[in-house]
């Protein structure tokens, strides 16, 4: 602010004070100044920009594109190829899986064969064993029931000889089997 | 400044003085070539830009530095304005575009710091700027449509008898921009900095000082805001202008 009051004496927009009279903005004498330093900077701010920042950033921009495109696409064909890995994983499962069902099914089936043939026999041989048993209870049955005519035809005899009676064998014998009959 | 207000014994506001264009060496008359304070605050504005654009991208860096990301945002946004008002025929003049807009928001804010100069605030500067881009853009809708340019004030879906009507207003309102274009810029850049002052001339005054450096506060936040928001607006229009110029039939 100083400088000011100097600037006084040698210019008609300034008083004596060095305080600007009106407004500065609509002193002539200055405007050629203005005008042409700031066509200068102009100048100069439009040489260094267009020939070398803005191409410059243009460039890193465009790089930086460049670079975010390319990783984009790998990082789709990388996913490309998990989904694919998943696929293959997931029919070697399912092949795994329905191999394994069919030698599941394949024992099965096998071991169904042995066990029928091995019911199949025991039953055979249960039949055997049961018609054998019959046979034998049956000639049991009937060398019993021999038994008991002998023992209740003597019985029989003997009762009546210790009742004193006297009865020949035939008659006792006839009564008894009468007897058993009915 | 606050000091200078008590010089005389009362209350004395020098909100313009600010705006003074003095020479930097000695104290001979301002001529077209002398070195003035406007010539260091636009000298640093243009390093202030090679700072930010040049040494900054240095790295060339694909993951971006700080001063990097900076530059590059400037970059994509301006860019997109462009192409989003103009078209991809436009992207050829992003480079101009972008020179107006740093050039621009460069000076608006170093405007802001204490005791600097803000060449924006002047209207040769600015009208400079305006009235370029109002050349420019005419002469190139003339060179890109020949005759077919003066299809931007006839509007053909309009009613027959208004389009005469229509195309004085359009002609006129043509011939506005290049004044509304370039008063907008420097009114509000000159405007906020004269209220700061106005308000730190209020300071001397100890019982309304504090009030007076909350108003300081205040207005220097809202110039903040207006600093960029001008850029933006001046770079705007200016894609606005180059799209009529370069499709001007809508």
């Amino acid at each position: 602010m100083a400088t000011e009051s100097t600037a006084a004496a040698v210019s008609s927009c300034v008083n004596d004070a060095g305080s600007a009279i009106g407004m500065p903005q609509l002193c002539v004498e200055w405007m050629p100044n203005q005008i042409f330093w700031l066509v200068v900077a102009l100048a100069v701010i439009y040489f260094v920009l267009s020939r070398i920042a803005l191409p410059r950033i243009g460039s890193v921009l465009a790089e930086r594109k460049g670079t975010i495109t390319n990783d984009l696409t790998a990082a789709e064909e990388l996913k490309a190829k998990a989904v694919e890995a998943e696929k293959a994983y997931q029919d070697a499962l399912a092949r795994a899986r329905s191999e394994a069902a069919r030698i599941v099914a394949e024992a099965r089936a096998e071991i169904q064969k042995d066990l029928d043939a091995a019911t199949a026999k025991a039953d055979a041989e249960i039949a055997a064993k049961a018609a054998e048993s019959e046979g034998r209870i049956n000639e049991i049955r009937a060398g019993a029931l021999e038994a008991v005519t002998e023992v209740a035809k003597d019985t029989a005899k003997e009762l009546v000889a210790a009742l004193g009676g006297k009865a020949d064998a035939r008659s006792v014998t006839a009564a008894v089997t009468a007897r058993l009959k009915g | 400044m606050a000091g200078e207000a008590h010089s005389e014994g009362g209350l004395v506001f020098h909100p313009m003085d600010q705006f003074i264009v003095k020479p930097l060496f000695g104290q001979g008359p301002v001529e077209w070539y002398t070195p003035t304070n406007v010539t260091l605050w636009m000298a640093l504005a243009v390093l202030c830009i090679i700072a930010l654009f040049v040494l900054g991208t240095r790295g060339r860096a694909v993951i971006p530095s700080r001063v990097q990301s900076v530059a590059e945002l400037a970059y994509g946004f301006i860019y997109k304005m462009v192409e989003d008002i103009c078209g991809h025929d436009g992207v050829k003049y992003f480079p101009k575009i972008f020179t107006l807009f740093v050039f621009i928001i460069f000076t608006n804010y170093l405007g802001l710091i204490p005791m600097s100069f803000t060449p924006t605030s002047h209207i040769a500067v600015t009208a400079v700027l305006g009235f370029g881009v109002f050349f420019a853009v005419t002469l190139l809708g003339f060179y890109k449509h020949g005759t077919h340019f003066l299809g931007l004030f006839w509007m053909s879906d309009a009613p027959l008898i208004l389009r005469p009507i229509i195309a004085i207003i359009e002609v006129i309102s043509y011939f506005v921009r290049p004044v509304s274009h370039s008063i907008r810029l420097a009114g509000n850049i000159m405007a906020g900095h004269a209220v700061i002052k106005v308000f730190a001339g209020f300071a001397a005054i100890a019982a309304i000082s504090p009030v007076s450096i909350f108003a300081i506060v205040a207005i220097y936040g809202l110039e903040v805001l207006v600093s960029f928001i001008q850029a933006y607006v001046f770079t705007i229009l200016t894609c606005v202008y180059l799209r009529d110029a370069l499709h001007p039939g809508h």
